[in-house]
């Protein structure tokens, strides 16, 4: 995709902003649109795998061995399903 | 191919031609009869388009622009109320860039309630980036038609188009009709080829993102330059379509205009009367004019400013109260036309036909009388007028 920003003249743009590639949406950082942020904390995770799929952003970053990292924080839009989710209080809000 | 048929049988007619790849719609007076007709249509298979029987108008126009972004030409009609409950979607589908075609049977927008003829719901989208096209009878109503697609799907343009027509006065009225045959129609239109589209396994698409400020005026500004691009293109599909059926049409049609002083400007139905009482006019030796705009949006703004310049005075009609005080859509855009041409004639403002009130040539005759006067004293009076309405002058 051609990259575009704030200068890009309007005969550059595509009509409609229509996007001709796929996969895109990790360019787009949401996560300025957080007001309360979830922590992770790594000692008390059982890595029972309950939060990651209730993620509507797939904020949670899931390695190899299947188990649950860190937040990536220019997705998640802090909504806090993920804490409400965790029997192990894992997750706190701030 | 001499035939007779209603206005709606007429969009019907054209749409089987036309065979689209689907049609999506909701029945509401008085179009319902061309989904109706079309869809006898689809279960004979006359067509192969595939028919979405709808649960709104809403959805009418949501599944239409599915379909057009798929990949597919696709098709709809309504009125009046239908229209408003498209409203959210209209903008959507000029936004997208969809060149979705639709039939609008005229109608006045509720309330109080009331099913018959006027221009409300056309005026009602008239900044939504559709092109509009007006019909005077059945024939104009089949013949923009069969151009619209041409006109819409170009690339230049790339723009939905609605046909207008009369409730009742056309959709309902049965009369002559000139059809062109299938095979000639299905030339003429072609197929439907999108550079891009969501049904192309080979280039994923995305359409209809996040847009905000520093994209969205030069993503409007492109439909804004669209819309110019379609006035040269309408007159280039106008020429193939007369080559093909001898039948011409402009952005407007003028009739005994070369002479005319007295001129009233109009769409749609009324033209007819207009026509048949400068007609009569003419028979008294007042140089009575007729000028009935076709393509309403984009608007002609200076070729109509040209063709009203010698004019002495002039009546524009309105079919819609835009209730602001200051004259009716057409109106407007007529007068703001001559304005920044530099044209200057004495011209004044009718809202007529109101919720279908007939409108007849006597009165017709009545608007041409006070433009005579206006030529005798130069003077306008108020030129914010009403015709055929009790108790307002």
């Amino acid at each position: 995709m051609t990259e575009i920003n704030a200068n890009t003249p309007m005969d550059e743009l595509t009509i409609g902003g229509n996007i001709y590639t796929a996969g895109n949406a990790k360019e787009f950082k949401t996560g300025d649109w957080r007001s309360t942020k979830p922590i992770f904390l790594s000692e008390k995770c059982r890595q029972c795998g309950l939060c990651f799929p209730v993620c509507p952003d797939d904020a949670i970053p899931v390695n190899k061995e299947c188990k649950r990292e860190d937040f990536d924080y220019d997705a998640c839009k802090g909504c806090g399903v993920c804490a409400k989710v965790c029997p192990f209080g894992a997750i706190e809000m701030e | 191919m001499r035939e007779r048929l209603s206005g709606n049988e007429a969009a019907a007619i054209a749409m089987k031609q036309i065979n689209p790849d689907v049609v999506a719609a909701f029945p509401i007076t008085p179009s319902t009869e061309i989904p109706q007709y079309f869809s006898t249509f689809v279960s004979n298979g006359t067509v192969d388009t595939e028919f979405v029987a709808v649960e709104s108008e809403h959805s009418a126009m949501s599944a239409c622009i599915g379909a057009q972004a798929a990949g597919g030409r696709a098709m709809t009609a309504t009125s009046a109320n239908g229209l408003s409950l498209m409203w959210e979607m209209i903008y959507i589908a000029s936004s997208l860039r969809l060149p979705i075609v639709m039939s609008l049977v005229n109608r006045a927008v509720s309330g109080p309630l009331n099913i018959h003829n006027d221009h409300s719901d056309a005026m009602g989208v008239r900044d939504s980036g559709w092109i509009m096209t007006f019909s005077e009878n059945n024939q104009e109503a089949y013949d923009n038609l069969v151009m619209a697609h041409r006109i819409a799907e170009h690339k230049d343009v790339l723009l939905p188009l609605m046909v207008c027509q009369d409730g009742f006065i056309t959709s309902h009225s049965i009369e002559n009709i000139e059809l062109i045959e299938d095979e000639k129609v299905k030339e003429f239109v072609g197929k439907y080829k999108p550079e891009h589209y969501l049904l192309n396994d080979k280039e994923p698409i995305a359409i209809g993102p996040l847009d905000l400020q520093a994209y969205l005026f030069e993503h409007k500004t492109q439909q804004a330059i669209a819309m110019r691009n379609a006035k040269k293109v309408i007159l280039d599909v106008a020429k193939d379509f007369e080559k093909m059926t001898g039948r011409s049409y402009g952005f407007f049609e003028e009739y005994k205009m070369e002479d005319a002083e007295v001129v009233i400007v109009c769409m749609n139905s009324t033209a007819g009367t207009a026509k048949y009482t400068a007609d009569r006019m003419r028979e008294q030796s007042v140089k009575a004019g007729v000028l009935k705009i076709r393509v309403f949006r984009p608007f002609p703004a200076e070729e109509v400013a040209k063709a009203l310049a010698k004019a002495k005075a002039i009546a524009v009609l309105d079919k819609a109260d835009s209730l602001n005080a200051a004259g009716g859509a057409l109106f407007e855009d007529v007068t703001s036309g001559m304005f920044v041409n530099k044209i200057q004639v004495p011209t004044v403002n009718y809202v007529y036909g109101i919720g279908g009130r007939d409108t007849t040539s006597k009165e017709i005759e009545s608007i041409y009388q006070d433009l005579l006067e206006i030529v005798k004293t130069g003077e306008i009076g108020n030129p914010y007028r009403y015709l055929g309405v009790r108790g307002c002058e």
